[in-house]
């Protein structure tokens, strides 16, 4: 098993803009913005709806659910940080409620498949919550 | 047909052979000796030059591209302007030259794209949403978008290592002609690119580009023009572009591109069918960037590539409709954002009858891919003999 909290790797870089949805991983939780006005849920977090450019955005909580559209095994990180993790896989997430975001995808004993049902799964790693996401099959 | 007015000719090119590594020059330099190529070629004077169109320089140059090379080189352009669409900006620079020309403001355009390639290589900054939602995870770099599109298109239609890694092994055949290429006696057959070590997965090393420094330039004039220089003109006959996204994870679709309706367009200009090519020089960063284009061509139906390539007769100068003579990216090397220039050049060549060693037989037309960022940045353009 990769022991995600001792490698040291570029954290992501928040704005005030997207730190409700960094809070949120933080606190378990995977939030959203949603249009008030065409009801679409946004990732990542604009100023503005991208979907109808009308409507306020308004931070949800997410299903966590999604479904793996790809993924790749990582063998030859473009970062040296995540050496020590490969091979590791990194997957296309389309969650439930409409958006696809990437992530880190801990696949645990199964062989990754494409449109395998995925759940959100917060690690930690370098001292911060990622939202990864886990198979369950 | 919807031409611009006036027609458009590409009359002079330029190319640096490639090298794995350069140390202690600038791109500046590099991007003056081509254009210097270029401009010989033609055999336009330096002082017609009027129009200049650059590129991102990357790890030098970052602001006032455009005005720093016009400084260098002792121009003093009427239009000038940075095109930044990754592997499309070369294609790209062709049509917006057109353009300019058709409006007025120029008559003789160099497009010039290139980079060194010094040690520690230059890389990219790296720039948000991507920094803070891909990054993060252990996803950077192109291999980790190109794999992710590959395995989406496996899945879709089931097509076996082995029809990707032809791609591969086409392209180091092809570069078994081009002894400029970077793989110029290094062949490899299908088994030793599935042989090679993953990077991620299902991309095999190699059928990912080998990053060169090079550069190359095309310069464009009016068809007026063009008939009196040198070369017999190679006509801008229809143009397309088309950007949808920049991370992988925003693409509406994760097997076919904005290549699709780029190349509709640049044919429909033409009034060309794909099928009626003589030339397909594509835009060949990975294999499947090859596999996705042949299908949004339409030459085939989704997930018929490999079959399609088969009944091609491969990809070299003797096949049905040959592709990337020149060894293609793969087969030449990627110099950075140049590489998508080094199609237009070849293109160009065979138009002119002038490929060395690999000369396709009455070669009328071409049809031109460029590709940037993660499927997301397209151009396609037409070239052709004919009026």
């Amino acid at each position: 098993m990769i022991d995600y909290s001792s490698i040291q790797v570029p954290g992501p870089t928040i704005t005030d803009l997207s730190r409700p949805f960094w809070d949120g991983v933080q606190d378990s939780q995977l939030m959203l913005q949603l249009c008030d006005s065409c009801q679409q849920h946004v990732f990542y977090p604009r100023p503005l709806c991208p979907h109808c450019w009308r409507g306020e955005l308004d931070w949800v909580s997410a299903s966590g659910h999604g479904t793996l559209k790809s993924f790749s095994q990582i063998w030859k990180p473009g970062h040296p940080g995540w050496l020590p993790a490969a091979p590791y896989v990194v997957g296309l997430v389309l969650l439930a409620e409409g958006p696809t975001m990437l992530s880190h995808i801990l696949v645990g004993s199964h062989t990754p498949c494409v449109g395998d049902p995925l759940v959100f799964a917060p690690t930690k790693v370098a001292g911060r919550e990622l939202p990864f996401f886990q198979i369950i099959k | 047909m919807k031409h611009l007015n006036p027609r458009a000719a590409l009359v002079g090119i330029g190319e640096l052979k490639p090298q794995r590594r350069t140390e202690g020059i600038s791109t500046m330099e590099m991007l003056m000796q081509v254009s210097a190529e270029a401009i010989e070629d033609s055999s336009l004077s330096v002082d017609e030059i009027d129009g200049l169109l650059v590129a991102p320089q990357v790890g030098e140059t970052p602001q006032h591209v455009p005005a720093t090379v016009a400084e260098y080189f002792g121009m003093q352009p009427n239009m000038s302007n940075m095109v930044d669409l990754g592997g499309a900006s070369g294609p790209g620079m062709i049509w917006r030259a057109a353009a300019a020309i058709a409006a007025g403001q120029c008559e003789n355009v160099l497009c010039v794209i290139g980079n060194h390639r010094n040690t520690p290589a230059p890389r990219s900054p790296n720039r948000n949403p991507a920094r803070e939602f891909d990054t993060p995870f252990g996803a950077s770099g192109a291999n980790t978008s190109y794999a992710l599109l590959m395995q989406a298109h496996m899945a879709a239609y089931n097509c076996s290592p082995e029809d990707y890694a032809a791609i591969a092994a086409g392209s180091r055949a092809n570069a078994q002609c081009n002894e400029n290429a970077i793989f110029y006696g290094k062949p490899s057959s299908i088994e030793e690119v599935l042989a090679s070590p993953m990077v991620a997965s299902p991309l095999h090393l190699l059928e990912i580009v080998m990053p060169v420094a090079g550069a190359e330039a095309v310069i464009v004039s009016t068809a007026k023009r063009a008939e009196t220089l040198r070369h017999p003109p190679v006509f801008l006959n229809g143009a397309g572009e088309k950007i949808t996204h920049r991370a992988v994870s925003q693409a509406p679709s994760l097997t076919s591109g904005p290549l699709k309706p780029s190349m509709a367009r640049a044919l429909t200009q033409a009034g060309l069918d794909v099928r009626d090519v003589d030339f397909l020089s594509l835009y060949d960063c990975y294999t499947i960037m090859v596999a996705a284009t042949i299908e949004d061509a339409g030459l085939c139906d989704p997930g018929q590539f490999g079959k399609w390539l088969k009944e091609n007769g491969g990809m070299g100068p003797d096949a049905r409709q040959p592709i990337n003579t020149h060894g293609g990216q793969l087969g030449f090397g990627q110099p950075d954002l140049a590489g998508g220039m080094t199609h237009v050049v070849e293109a160009v060549r065979q138009i002119r009858g002038t490929a060395p060693n690999r000369q396709i037989k009455n070669c009328q037309s071409a049809l031109v891919t460029g590709n940037g960022a993660t499927m997301s940045e397209a151009v396609a353009l037409v070239l052709g003999a004919d009026l």
